[in-house]
């Protein structure tokens, strides 16, 4: 007691911060939870009562493995803590069980695995340079990032409310982005490989670290005028980087080919039959694309340019559907979109090869590689944003003009999550914990570069603040309209397309700023 | 003020843990026959509702003043008749006559909580924004601080939003009496002030140091010049408000006595349940219920109250000042609650406000108080079985005062406040030095305390004997704690009276 007390006292704003975020979640713990709730129960059932060989066979409950190896032995781990609490939940065959106990043991693995998160974000404050640091600590660079990373409205209500564990991934995720920016690369490259074993979505951004280690890490030396210098190319850091990866790969995968179950893993990782917008579309290209095409199709019935018989019954907009067929425009299959993604992403990684900028560089592609596959991808969740908004957090307080692209991202990020949380209880903590960070996030960035332009135009101001009427629309007034049996998903569409708005327009600023940014070289000479 | 966004973080995080917390249960879920405080406002709304007015403080054959009878002042009733016109609007079955007794459901625990945060949101948090703001003498991060502080005080929002209440709103109406008084807006203040006392009859442990604070404010300025205007000017506002409140029930000599007598219920004992009250400790040794004739009980109750808060009121009236005020305000606070007669728990309250109020100024003492009042309320919270969110709330809380007022580093003399009183000692025993020193061991043991009996409370069962063993004890430590606490108070207001004159004398 005492010790915490003069550790507080101390000026240890850091753990106050950790501590009062840790409480919060203790707090959510009865608020709703989703199905994601009863997955991950029913991964520690599969992982703690079954054979490895039967992990990615399993089918008892809809709910298939469908992460990577070690995510399973996570839930391994997890299932033998579990069963002091409530052995009920780890029979395959107890669906959707949720006992009081149940709820607390996974509510609180939630909640310690954040831990990791909570250093990760230690770690990089450090890596902030405090040259800007103000003369009150709440100015200060630093408890300005901690807050942004540890306080994230995304992540509170992803991970503690709707119930998933992205806290600790994207945790790892920011620990090797810290280790690059001290210089560690090998540590980093390590926590990349384990982090890509235990949620394959973070595939999205292996072009960045890829790119990054080759250029900077591989080749040590650089000409003069910052581009390449083949000759000092180090064959022993090419070599340790590849073991590592190898090893770390092997013993993810290594039983799978063992078991000779490799195709089977495969199928279930990258299931390609689902539809290309998620039930709810997340805010992307293709939200905008297919609201374009329901209008020409509205408008071509208008115009009688369209013979109603020919178009398919199945409405996408429905919510409902996951197959659907574009009326007007082409329909996408899968592997346009792979392509789209992988032009979107193109410029970001050559950039990232003939202009290095160091960690801050390899920052800034990430973040384009993360936002463009948000952009392009197959059947994209709306949660994926965290993805983008985390690391994005720590250019933000570098930057007057990657604090503008931040907070128009992140606002309208976290905002297009909301339909994740439709309950009536749920509704004031959404708004209010989306107040809290959108009013601090963007009043004290405002604080930090107060000496520099305004953060925003009166384009982008009008559109943050026509998110606030665009709620007042979806949550208050539209369910008691006539529309609302008629036409359920206006709300959702809304948001969608008013969300990707912001995101593209977001994606397509840092592009710009990340293109025509001058390199290094240049700026030293200056 | 250039940090007004730090203020509305702090509020928004105010409202956020309170509405979390309201997700839990509340008092009397799912317990007929009798249910609990929940279902005491719900039956309230439903009486006001369908009965006429005249029909709400009498027992009847559709008002069984047995089940839940209206027993506070009328403007409770108002607000409950209010809500029930929301609640006829949104589903008519929540306030049926009759039918909807013991009525429980999703979306009506959701429409009860929001009337406390809307009624919160409209008086209580105002009010404690613009008392932080108007704070003198500290820079604007303190006043953020405590204004955090102050929000985030776990016992208010347990027993508002956990076990079920409106206490924000009398409390809210007496900050607002107190930022009027303290600001020199006398009759706004005594308006305010009014309107929590007819709110809730317990309002009264505050209206003495309203009463002697005016009183020796009209005595500053001359008892035959201004003050005189401003005393009956403070008399009118009272009789007024006091008469618009109680219009309806003026028309009959009967009403009003009604009224008076279901809002001091005299013949119910000495005290209930177990509470952290002089008496209620004392009956562990001696059963003074069943040996004292019960209006014995009455006059000794009501001396020892008066006997405690005589010396603070005394000097309020000599020397009014805001700052004399406050504390003056927890210690008859203070006294009312260990000595009157029929106590609750959640009176506690009542105190935990002013000592909120001191916080900026004597911040460990304070956060030591408004960690025992939380925890003097352990039984209660237990049976409402909110033992999270009593231990996140008390530790969020803990955290925050620790943090923003760094506390464990103000316990010198001075900033105890202590300082006038040593000196007087020291000319007596010139080696009283040791008082920090034993104010920090008595923190560090009674948190140890605390602790380990909570942490008892919860796991063990008691002997089969003495069911009641940790309820006691726990009443028993928070009773000694505010002994303390009151002789504490009563010091400074005592010495902090001679400071003033002694500078004057410099001067």
């Amino acid at each position: 007691m005492a010790a915490l007390g003069i550790g507080t006292s101390g000026g240890n704003w850091f753990s106050a911060l950790a501590l009062g975020v840790t409480l919060l979640k203790c707090l959510l713990i009865p608020t709703y939870h989703s199905t994601d709730f009863e997955v991950h129960r029913n991964w520690l059932a599969i992982t703690h009562s079954l054979p490895i060989s039967q992990w990615y066979y399993e089918a008892t409950s809809e709910w298939t493995l469908d992460y990577p190896p070690f995510f399973a032995w996570f839930e391994y781990a997890l299932s033998h803590v579990a069963k002091y609490f409530d052995q009920e939940m780890l029979n395959v065959h107890n669906l959707n069980y949720s006992s009081s106990r149940t709820l607390l043991f996974q509510r609180f693995s939630v909640i310690f695995t954040d831990a990791l998160f909570v250093y990760a974000v230690h770690e990089c404050c450090k890596c902030i340079d405090g040259k800007k640091a103000g003369r009150e600590l709440t100015e200060k660079p630093k408890f300005i990032l901690s807050v942004l990373l540890l306080w994230n409205f995304g992540l509170l209500i992803v991970d503690h409310i709707h119930f998933q564990y992205n806290g600790f991934l994207s945790g790892l995720m920011l620990l090797s982005i810290a280790r690059f920016f001290q210089k560690r690369h090998m540590e980093g490259a390590f926590l990349f490989a384990v982090l890509l074993h235990l949620k394959h979505i973070y595939l999205y951004v292996a072009p960045a670290y890829g790119v990054y280690l080759l250029r900077s890490y591989c080749f040590t030396a650089n000409k003069p005028d910052g581009s390449i210098r083949w000759n000092s190319f180090s064959f022993v850091r090419l070599i340790s980087l590849g073991l590592i990866v190898f090893l770390v790969s092997a013993l993810s995968l290594g039983p799978f080919l063992a078991l000779n179950q490799l195709p089977q893993v495969f199928s279930r990782l990258f299931p390609f039959k689902r539809g290309l917008c998620h039930a709810y579309w997340a805010p992307n290209f293709w939200a905008l694309y297919s609201a374009l095409d329901k209008v020409l199709s509205v408008v071509g019935l208008e115009l009688k340019l369209l013979d109603p018989n020919k178009i398919p019954k199945a409405s996408m907009t429905s919510g409902l559907v996951q197959q659907f067929q574009h009326t007007v425009l082409p329909s996408v299959t899968p592997l346009a979109t792979f392509i789209c993604t992988l032009i979107a992403m193109l410029p970001s990684v050559f950039c990232l090869w003939f202009k290095p900028q160091g960690p801050r560089g390899f920052l800034r592609c990430l973040i384009l590689c993360a936002l463009s596959s948000f952009m392009f991808g197959w059947h994209v969740h709306e949660k994926a944003i965290l993805l983008a908004v985390l690391p994005m957090s720590l250019l933000s307080v570098g930057k007057a003009v990657d604090a503008s692209i931040f907070l128009i991202l992140t606002t309208t990020g976290h905002y297009s999550l909301f339909p994740l949380l439709f309950t009536a209880p749920e509704l004031p903590i959404k708004i209010l914990l989306m107040l809290l960070f959108t009013i601090y996030s963007i009043s004290s960035l405002k604080t930090l570069f107060r000496k520099e332009k305004p953060l925003f135009n009166w384009m982008e101001t009008f559109y943050l603040l026509g998110l606030g009427p665009l709620e007042v629309f979806c949550e208050f007034v539209f369910p008691f309209t006539s529309w609302n049996l008629k036409y359920p998903f206006i709300p959702l569409l809304l948001t969608s397309v008013y969300c990707a708005v912001g995101i593209t327009y977001a994606w397509f600023k840092l592009y710009v700023s990340v293109l025509t940014d001058p390199p290094v070289g240049k700026t030293k000479k200056q | 003020m250039e940090k007004w966004y730090l203020m509305t973080a702090a509020v928004l995080l105010g409202l956020t843990v309170r509405w979390t917390v309201s997700l839990n249960s509340y008092s009397g879920a799912g317990k007929p026959p009798m249910f609990g405080d929940y279902e005491a406002q719900r039956h309230w709304q439903e009486i006001t509702y369908n009965l006429p007015i005249k029909q709400w403080y009498f027992n009847s054959s559709d008002n069984n003043l047995q089940y839940w009878g209206l027993d506070y002042p009328p403007l409770t009733a108002y607000h409950s008749f209010l809500c029930a016109y929301v609640a006829k609007f949104i589903n008519p079955d929540w306030i049926a006559l009759h039918t909807s007794r013991g009525y429980e459901s999703q979306a009506h625990k959701l429409f009860m909580r929001a009337t406390v945060l809307i009624a919160d949101l409209l008086i209580y948090i105002p009010a404690v924004v613009l008392y932080c703001c108007c704070l003198k003498e500290i820079s604007t991060k303190k006043k953020i601080a405590s204004a955090l502080c102050i929000l985030l005080y776990p016992g208010l929002i347990l027993i508002d939003y956990g076990h079920f209440q409106y206490n924000s709103v009398s409390l809210g109406f007496a900050l607002w009496g107190v930022l009027g008084v303290s600001y020199d807006w006398d009759l706004l203040g005594s308006l305010a002030f009014c309107l929590a006392i007819n709110y809730k009859q317990m309002e009264l442990y505050h209206s003495l140091p309203f009463f002697c604070f005016l009183l020796g404010k009209c005595f500053k300025k001359g008892l035959k010049g201004k003050g005189l205007v401003l005393l009956i000017k403070l008399a009118c506002t009272v009789v007024a408000s006091f008469i618009l409140c109680w219009l309806p029930f003026f028309t009959e000599r009967e009403q009003t006595l009604q009224v008076l007598r279901r809002l001091f219920p005299v013949d119910r004992g000495l005290f209930e349940d177990k509470v952290a009250n002089i008496w209620c400790s004392v009956s562990v040794f001696l059963k003074i219920r069943d040996i004292l004739p019960h209006h014995i009980q009455i006059m000794t109750s009501f001396c020892f109250t008066f006997l405690s808060l005589l010396p603070a009121c005394i000097k309020l009236t000599l020397h009014p000042s805001p700052k004399g005020f406050r504390f003056t305000l927890v210690s008859c606070a203070l006294s009312f609650f260990l000595f009157s007669f029929q106590v609750h728990e959640k009176s506690i309250l009542l105190v935990s406000l002013p000592v909120c109020l001191v916080l900026s100024e004597i911040p460990f003492m304070s956060t030591w108080f408004l960690l025992v009042s939380t925890f003097s309320m352990l039984p209660l919270l237990l049976k409402d079985e909110l033992l999270m969110p009593s231990v996140v709330t008390v530790m969020a809380f803990f955290i925050a005062c620790a943090t923003s007022f760094s506390i464990f580093g103000k316990t010198s003399e001075e900033e105890l406040q202590l300082k006038c009183f040593s000196t007087s000692v020291r000319k007596y025993f010139t080696c009283f030095t040791f008082l920090p020193r034993i104010i920090q061991h008595l923190f560090l043991t009674s948190v140890v305390t605390m602790i380990l009996l909570t942490m008892m409370t919860v796991t063990l069962d008691p002997p089969q004997k003495l069911p009641d063993l940790f309820s006691v004890l726990v009443c028993f430590v928070s009773c000694l704690h505010f002994l303390f606490f009151l002789v504490y108070f009563n010091i400074i207001i005592m010495w902090d009276s001679k400071n003033g004159r002694s500078q004057k004398k410099i001067n």
